[in-house]
């Protein structure tokens, strides 16, 4: 016997991501989630965001890392206030698990919320956590194939930030390629090239951040 | 190893469905889109493994990708999408609309 169901699956994912994107929309605080590769310099950014402009905007840091509180200790140290999750093995984040991380950083009182996922170009972009906007970060030493390696990831972004800009002398990186590429998969992505070491590029982002966050309080005001 | 997360989910509403129809599930069809794919041997694995002492034990999935279409914005055929040769068979041109992924879908479950 055959039974036809058509049932979504990782629906309860989903409806903690509803209620959680309810939240946000409720407090007027913008969630960003933040997907990369291991070391493409997500930590590094998010301090430096904090460090230049966390007098304009009160930034919350939901930091995931398979293991340790590395990253939430320096963004700690930037002056956010941040929570981390250990995942122990998982390799991305649930709905779930920010739901529970939002009250431990007072997220409801801040403008902007970080969530730093597990350092992974793959399974990050099948989980909904209820934020506003997808930020990935592509890294120059990483190479120029990675959109069209991992399309789903790319596909799914709203702001792509190509960061260590400063390398791309030295590293052979083709930037229209990255460009071509995903703009074939989303048209409208926003692209930042960032150095988040040296600032390079950075005020555009802020930019877009401040610009964003604005927006994002006033559609309830 | 998103597939684990997957697996759990789709276990829940086999199990649920399998108390509803009364029976034994054997089969079961899973589709996704191609932005969100599934690795069909590593779902069993995970599945088995999480299955074991369940009603789920011995279920068998199977995984179908749907292929990621867009329409030309030229000529408005709709054709497969490839990033390495995204030009529209029709007619040549490289504007296109991506068509919406397909959801992860738990399609049919087959019982005993």
């Amino acid at each position: 016997m055959k039974v036809a169901l058509n049932k979504k699956i990782l629906d309860k994912n989903t409806e903690c991501a509803i209620r959680n994107k309810a939240f946000f929309r409720d407090n007027k605080t913008l969630c960003l989630n933040v997907i990369s590769s291991p070391g493409s310099g997500k930590t590094t950014i998010i301090s430096k965001t904090v460090t230049d402009i966390g007098d304009k905007l009160k930034i919350g840091v939901v930091e995931g890392d398979i293991k340790t509180d590395i990253d939430a200790q320096k963004v700690r140290a930037a002056g956010a206030v941040a929570v981390q999750i250990e995942t122990r093995g998982a390799c991305h984040l649930t709905a779930e698990q920010v739901t529970g991380a939002l009250s431990a950083i007072g997220a409801g009182d801040l403008d902007v919320v970080f969530i730093e996922n597990v350092g992974n170009l793959v399974c990050p972009s099948a989980f909904d956590l209820g934020e506003q906007a997808r930020v990935v970060v592509l890294s120059v030493p990483e190479g120029d194939d990675k959109p069209a390696k991992y399309p789903g990831t790319f596909a799914k972004a709203d702001v792509l930030l190509i960061n260590k800009i400063d390398l791309i002398d030295y590293i052979d990186f083709s930037l229209d390629r990255v460009i071509a590429d995903v703009r074939s998969l989303k048209p409208k992505l926003e692209i930042f090239q960032v150095s988040a070491t040296t600032g390079e590029g950075m005020q555009g982002w802020y930019d877009w951040l401040q610009a964003r966050a604005r927006d994002f309080a006033g559609q309830k005001s | 190893m998103h597939e684990t997360m997957v697996a759990q989910s789709i276990i829940e509403a086999i199990t649920a469905e399998a108390q509803k129809q009364q029976a034994r599930p054997i089969a079961a069809r899973i589709s996704c889109g191609q932005l969100n794919p599934i690795n069909e041997e590593v779902l069993n694995f995970a599945f088995e493994a999480i299955a074991k002492g369940t009603v789920c034990e011995g279920t068998k999935l199977t995984v179908v990708e749907i292929t990621l279409k867009c329409t030309c914005k030229k000529c408005g055929r709709t054709h497969g999408f490839d990033i390495y040769s995204p030009a529209c068979p029709g007619c040549g041109s490289t504007d296109f609309d991506i068509n919406p992924d397909a959801p992860l879908l738990l399609e049919e479950i087959e019982f005993e």
